[in-house]
């Protein structure tokens, strides 16, 4: 059973272009949409909220594994903590990882997320219904929002 | 009772219930790969294919049957297996909901990076 996400993302522009926009916490909070405290150090917890429309109530909470220039940024957390009622944090996070591989073109970005088996299914669970199936219908209102304002 | 309800009954009962840890083996996924065609099997019809004995196979179902996705049902002197899909529905409609979120947050950064 498939319990990673994997993504292969090209991108038009050169390695240490994506590398700043991955790792410096103001460039990095501009298209997660976030607003992160401070700058990301490896070991270290970054804190910060959501800026997306209607999840500013939500904090972003993420520890920091590595920051091999140009070439690997990882991090921990704990993927869609979205209920402020609800302690995360004795959960095992998922891992994170952004690798970057110089292309003719540019970049490739091999984005994974692992680590899935390790959360409770009752949070799966939960996590789905908060939503009522809804998610998908959200995501294309903030699809639609970032088009008018981008 | 609804299907819905049932779920969350059981979903308390086994409230950390492991299911991608569950499916983390072969011979659990061969099981549940013929299980879900769709009708019960005896012990003995799962049995066959397999280079096991009834008691790994028994063994492997009791794991299934902990995280919800097999029921054992009780024909007579005979306990027979059957598939319930929905841990697993539920599962992969939470990946994709994660997956769908990254494919967002990427559009957003490589419209980032290329302007």
């Amino acid at each position: 059973m498939n319990n990673r996400i994997e993504k292969r993302v090209e991108l038009k522009a050169p390695v240490s272009r994506v590398w700043r926009a991955l790792t410096d916490y103001r460039e990095f909070g501009q298209w997660f949409r976030v607003k992160l405290d401070g700058p990301f150090m490896p070991g270290q917890l970054s804190r910060g909220h959501i800026t997306y429309p209607g999840y500013e109530h939500v904090k972003w909470e993420a520890i920091v594994q590595k920051m091999e220039p140009e070439r690997l940024f990882s991090f921990t957390w704990h993927p869609y903590s979205v209920d402020p009622k609800i302690d995360y944090s004795k959960e095992t996070p998922t891992l994170v990882e952004f690798r970057l591989e110089k292309t003719a073109s540019g970049t490739l970005l091999l984005l994974t997320e692992s680590g899935f088996d390790k959360i409770p299914s009752d949070r799966r669970l939960e996590a789905f219904r908060m939503n009522d199936g809804g998610w998908t219908d959200q995501m294309k209102n903030i699809e639609n929002h970032v088009a008018q304002t981008s | 009772m609804s299907h819905k309800r049932r779920s969350r009954m059981a979903a308390r009962r086994q409230p950390r219930a492991p299911v991608f840890a569950a499916l983390g083996d072969e011979t659990r996924l061969a099981l549940v790969a013929k299980l879900s065609r769709g009708h019960p099997y005896s012990i003995s019809q799962l049995t066959v294919g397999f280079r096991l004995t009834r008691q790994a196979i028994t063994k492997h179902l009791r794991v299934l049957e902990s995280v919800g996705i097999v029921r054992s049902v009780r024909t007579g002197r005979e306990s027979r297996f059957e598939f319930d899909p929905q841990p697993m529905e539920e599962i992969k409609k939470y990946l994709d909901l994660v997956s769908e979120q990254w494919d967002q947050v990427l559009s957003r950064l490589k419209s980032f990076v290329e302007d």
